[in-house]
């Protein structure tokens, strides 16, 4: 064989190390990219967030200035409020999608079909989804007014009202949410153990019960990715904001990632360092949970390969 | 399988889900129902207050190759395509070797680089938009297609890796074992034993990928303006301002914009549902 006596004309420094090396050879050029454009940032931004900087000229240091700034910030607090609104309802979107999951967990024909086009609100952009429900919210010809007026209920402009708007913008993006849940528990669904749905039913157990106590525990798998991508989803929120009341009426329906967003690169300043900071407190937010999710992860891959 | 197979239940009980099936897919789709019906009707039946009646008549060709032949909607639509192709390659290329060199090597930091891609990929975006904007516009990448698909590349890595990795983990290790007592180099295990074997994952992440960049709408307006260069999802949002009450184009347009990766699900089910739920089943 030619690799063979290659081998052993040139034992060269790369083939003895051959193992030790090649991970990192196939490593380099992910990680390189993968440090520059989004490890590095990370420190960049804390690093900017003790400057006062418009982006363009000179940045003058203010220390923990900005953080003091938005410890007096109403519009910070709201924005704070505002997210953990978010993160509280979103994850409604978990039992609704096992909900859907477990109606539309049968075997008829068309079901495929039916799967498929539920999970549709997934596969389109937030944009698209946030501009089809500015319509549907429309106070003049909204199709939701228009059922509220077949009980009598006079119209509500959900966008426009500051009590209604942070619900509005959630329930539309649980729309998508809970189309991505069902997904995950009706893969889940499938992996169920029939012999122990069984000897439940032999045991006396349904309905509730069952789903409580044998179904619900065999899907912690898919609950977990579910609270993962939710409580991501939840953090991210920006889109369906941006497009549906660009932070309004008054504000009141800005989250972090959209304040940060408004702060650093509108019409209404370019105060990089500022944004930063914001950006900062929203990251320390998500670090708690990423925290926890790495720790899951490892916990698990303790018991791999 | 739970609940009770419906074939199982009384005929009645099964009547009714029969015919609760469409009843529950119209209220789900309604909204979007609703932009359907809002695409096909003229720019008239808005004016006379007929937005939920019959359409006065059907104005699909004309709606429709309105959006086509008089908007940017068609340049807004290249500028996707090319941004999400080339990131779909990049990130396949890339995180295919991180994949196979996480998921194969034991190495001391081996979990920690898996972690860092890990907790990258779950990081807010605004963390990283004021550097990211600047070394854009330090490339002189500001305001062009490059520009996004470089950072699009990188940011995504993250997920693939951990996608590819858990993947690699999980094909049959004896493999790359009996090929290396065969005195195969390393490099071609990855491209003539492990890459075939990555083929369905690759479509999977493929298809997720071009989802997720396709319908980015934060990095486009960040890094990009104008429709030179901007995707159709910024580019919907000028349309918006620039059709404001025309909801019949807005409508079109909406669907046109929504249409590729709604094609995309369609024709690759299998691999997008397996890439979403990776680890929702153990």
């Amino acid at each position: 064989m030619s690799s063979s006596t290659e081998a052993a004309t040139q034992t060269s420094w790369y083939k003895r190390n051959e193992i030790a090396v090649t991970p990192w050879l196939f490593l380099v050029p992910g990680v390189a990219f993968f440090l520059l454009y989004v490890i590095y940032p990370i420190f960049s931004s804390i690093n900017v967030s003790f400057y006062d900087w418009d982006g363009l000229g000179e940045a003058s240091w203010v220390g923990l200035g900005n953080y003091e700034e938005l410890y007096w910030d109403d519009a910070f607090y709201t924005s704070l409020r505002n997210n953990l609104i978010w993160l509280v309802l979103y994850l409604l979107a978990i039992p609704a999608g096992l909900f859907i999951a477990l109606f539309l967990n049968q075997t008829v024909t068309g079901i495929r079909l039916y799967k498929s086009l539920f999970f549709f609100p997934f596969v389109i952009s937030q944009v698209v989804v946030g501009l089809v429900f500015t319509w549907f919210y429309d106070p003049s010809f909204g199709l939701l007014n228009q059922f509220l007026g077949v009980f009598g209920i006079d119209p509500v402009n959900v966008l426009g009202d500051e009590r209604f708007v942070t619900y509005g913008i959630i329930a539309a993006g649980l729309w998508p949410q809970t189309a991505y849940c069902m997904i995950l528990y009706l893969t889940g669904l499938n992996a169920v153990d029939p012999e122990q749905i069984e000897a439940a039913r032999l045991d006396g157990a349904k309905g509730w019960r069952m789903l409580w106590h044998i179904i619900v525990p065999q899907l912690k798998p898919a609950t977990f990715i579910a609270f993962v991508v939710t409580i991501i989803g939840a953090l991210r929120s920006f889109d369906l904001i941006s497009i549906m009341t660009n932070g309004g009426p008054f504000g009141e329906s800005r989250v972090l990632s959209f304040y940060m967003f408004e702060v650093a690169l509108s019409e209404y300043g370019f105060r990089m360092g500022y944004g930063a900071s914001i950006a900062v407190v929203l990251f320390m937010i998500m670090l708690c949970f990423i925290a926890y999710f790495l720790y899951s992860m490892y916990q698990d891959d303790k018991g791999g390969r | 399988m739970f609940p009770t197979p419906i074939d199982k239940t009384s005929r009645s009980w099964q009547l009714s889900y029969q015919a609760l099936l469409p009843v529950a897919l119209i209220f789900w789709l309604l909204p979007l129902l609703a932009v359907a019906v809002f695409s096909i009707k003229p720019g008239a039946d808005f004016t006379t207050g007929n937005y939920w009646g019959f359409p006065t008549s059907f104005e699909f060709a004309t709606n429709y190759g309105k959006v086509f032949f008089a908007s940017d909607m068609p340049r807004y639509m290249l500028n996707s395509v090319m941004i999400t192709v080339p990131t779909m390659i990049g990130c396949v290329v890339l995180s295919s070797m991180t994949g196979f060199a996480l998921g194969v090597y034991k190495f001391k930091s081996n979990l920690w680089i898996f972690f860092m891609f890990v907790a990258g990929n779950f990081v807010p975006f605004q963390i990283l938009m004021v550097p990211v904007r600047d070394l854009t516009l330090d490339m002189g990448l500001y305001n062009t297609i490059p520009g996004l698909v470089l950072f699009h590349i990188a940011f995504q890595t993250g997920f693939c890796t951990l996608f590819m990795r858990n993947f690699i983990r999980a094909l049959p290790f004896d493999l790359i074992e009996v090929a290396r007592v065969e005195g195969v180099a390393e490099w071609r295990i990855f491209w003539y034993v492990v890459l075939p074997l990555m083929k369905p994952a690759l479509a999977a992440m493929a298809v997720l990928i071009f989802t997720f960049i396709w319908n980015d709408f934060f990095w486009a307006i960040v890094l990009t303006q104008g429709a030179e260069s901007q995707p159709v999802t910024a580019g919907i949002t000028s349309f918006n301002a620039q059709y404001r009450a025309a909801y019949h184009l807005m409508s079109a347009g909406s669907i046109v914009a929504a249409l590729p990766p709604v094609a995309m699900f369609f024709l690759m089910q299998k691999h997008f549902i397996a890439g979403l739920t990776l680890g929702a089943v153990k």
